[in-house]
């Protein structure tokens, strides 16, 4: 049972690793060797802390305490290279050529250098060197600061496969000598494409569960959410961010209504509105706002917030803007063109321009190999179906998708509707 | 987990007088440390009770009474909403507060853990609960 004191220290370190962590890393430019100086500061602290009290700034404090360690392992480094290369060179004058003032010069030079590492730490951790499992489970490890047990029992995964991979991944990142650094440039734009795509896989991980019992798993919801309000922080004057934040508060404020009591999900024309969470919608249509007053075409995660706001909006299933959400998929099809955009506009235009005229661009789409195993295209069709009074092909699509999810309480709904099918409603 | 940081009112707050420079900065400050720490949901302050009023039941009838209020420290005069992940987090934020009144200057803050979604059971009045918000969206 851990003491009252441990308990501060661990929410501290919650609150200050992803800062300790890039701090070290800025200095040792290897995250795999940061984290381990920044655990000594938290050992550092564990020892302490108990003793002499809480410092009044502990962030402060392991702040200065992994800087102290940092240094530490780069005098120590310079020295073994020194031994080794015999280089003639004055140790002294190495250190202060690769450590102290220097940085300590930069670290006044910039008003908001800790939020420059944080920023350097998120890049890293996705970076695309890094496999989409390993950039997930570093970001979800160094960003949210989760225990690999924890990013286990989210992902469903053994403990050891984790740890396994963000073991490898702190490898591949050193043996490729990936620079500890914000891109510039155009490199900046792929590479925070790359960022935003760890941070929305992972609260669609806790959104709807790709694979097991659990329709949400929120955790991983609200990390995701929490990474990307720190990214907005840090990157205020890029839209796509602000896009994808909104995007995530918007869906995170229909959560509560996505499930049934009994765990099943709920469709959103079907969802009690009033449970919709009317804070995060607030902040949603607020940071859509952000990203659309930066100016300039809408990427694609801003057009997804625009869509999600279009129901966030509407009080009542009935009062939804389609036409409006067709005109929105019409420009994400442009910046984003995929057989999965043209499925869901398929669905707005039938709910904007009645069935038939959607159900003719599900045929259309029902040819695309990318679409064969993806479970929500017999779902549609059969929705449609339905609406047309085609009520037995509308049962076998419906059990065709049921077989094809790999949800279980997903499935439980599509069989659900496949059998009211069977009794004409 | 949600918590409600709130500022207890003093004279000074109930005045309507603006806070001193410092005290905005390091309110500032704070609030932008929440804000890249992705914690901060919302924050505001309120105006002096003198320009807000109460209603008082009794007997099945409400009755409108204009402020101020006299117990000054009953009253609340801000507040900072947070999401965080554990008690102890919140509690760590909350040490972090800066005076609410000035750095030597005496004053409070309360910090109180919202309701949950999950701690209501399902029924009537719950569900009605929540319609009450929405339809003010």
């Amino acid at each position: 049972m851990p003491n009252p004191t441990h308990r501060a220290i661990e929410a501290v370190w919650r609150i200050e690793a992803a800062r300790v962590v890039a701090h070290a890393a800025r200095l040792v430019r290897d995250i795999g060797v940061a984290e381990e100086l920044a655990q000594d500061a938290l050992v550092a602290a564990l020892e302490h802390w108990p003793r002499d009290g809480v410092p009044d700034n502990p962030g402060a404090w392991l702040m200065a305490t992994v800087k102290h360690r940092a240094l530490d392992k780069l005098r120590q480094d310079a020295l073994h290279a020194k031994k080794h290369e015999a280089i003639g060179r004055d140790l002294d004058a190495l250190e202060a050529h690769v450590v102290p003032d220097f940085v300590d010069a930069l670290d006044a030079a910039r008003a908001d250098d800790i939020g420059d590492d944080l920023l350097r730490l998120i890049f890293t951790a996705c970076h695309p060197v890094l496999s989409m499992d390993a950039r997930v489970a570093l970001t979800l490890r160094l960003l949210g600061g989760l225990a690999t047990h924890e990013i286990a029992r989210a992902f469903l995964a053994p403990e050891a496969t984790i740890a396994q991979r963000i073991v490898r991944a702190k490898r591949t990142l050193r043996e490729a000598r990936v620079p500890f650094e914000v891109p510039r440039a155009e490199a900046r734009a792929t590479r925070m494409a790359s960022v935003l795509e760890v941070i929305y896989l992972i609260f669609n991980e806790g959104y709807a569960a790709t694979a097991g019992d659990d329709w949400v798993r929120p955790a991983l919801c609200d990390e995701a959410l929490r990474v990307g309000r720190i990214l907005a922080e840090l990157a205020r004057e890029d839209s796509e961010v602000h896009g994808l934040v909104a995007l995530m508060e918007l869906q995170a404020s229909r959560l509560h209504a996505r499930i049934d009591t009994n765990g099943r999900p709920v469709l959103l024309s079907d969802q009690d509105r009033s449970r919709w969470d009317p804070l995060l919608i607030r902040r949603g249509l607020a940071a859509l706002a952000r990203a659309e007053a930066l100016g300039g075409a809408l990427g694609p995660y801003a057009l997804q917030a625009a869509l999600a706001a279009c129901h966030a909006r509407a009080h009542r299933a009935e009062e939804t803007d389609w036409v409006r959400i067709v005109a929105l998929y019409d420009a994400l099809a442009q910046v984003n063109p995929s057989p999965v955009v043209e499925l869901n506009r398929a669905v707005a235009v039938g709910m904007a321009f009645g069935p038939q005229a959607g159900f003719a661009l599900v045929e259309a789409l029902a040819a695309d190999p990318a679409l064969t195993r993806y479970h929500w295209l017999p779902s549609v069709r059969a929705d449609f179906l339905a609406k047309l009074g085609r009520l037995d092909e509308a049962r076998s699509e419906f059990e065709r998708a049921a077989a094809m999810t790999q949800n279980a309480r997903e499935r439980e709904l599509l069989l659900l509707r496949a059998d009211a099918m069977r009794s004409g409603r | 987990m949600r918590f409600m940081i709130m500022v207890r009112a003093n004279t000074q707050s109930e005045s309507g007088a603006m806070p001193e420079e410092a005290l905005i900065a390091a309110m500032a400050a704070y609030h932008e440390a929440l804000a890249k720490a992705g914690v901060l949901l919302d924050a505001n302050g309120l105006q002096p009770s003198s320009n807000g009023w109460r209603v008082h039941y009794r007997g099945g009838k409400g009755t409108i009474i204009d402020g101020p209020f006299a117990e000054t420290h009953e009253l609340i005069a801000g507040y900072t909403l947070i999401q965080v992940r554990s008690r102890e987090e919140a509690l760590e934020w909350a040490r972090r507060f800066p005076a609410p009144f000035g750095e030597l200057a005496d004053g409070e803050i309360e910090v109180r853990p919202l309701y949950e979604f999950d701690d209501f059971q399902p029924s009537a009045s719950v569900e009605r609960f929540p319609r009450i918000d929405a339809s003010l969206r």
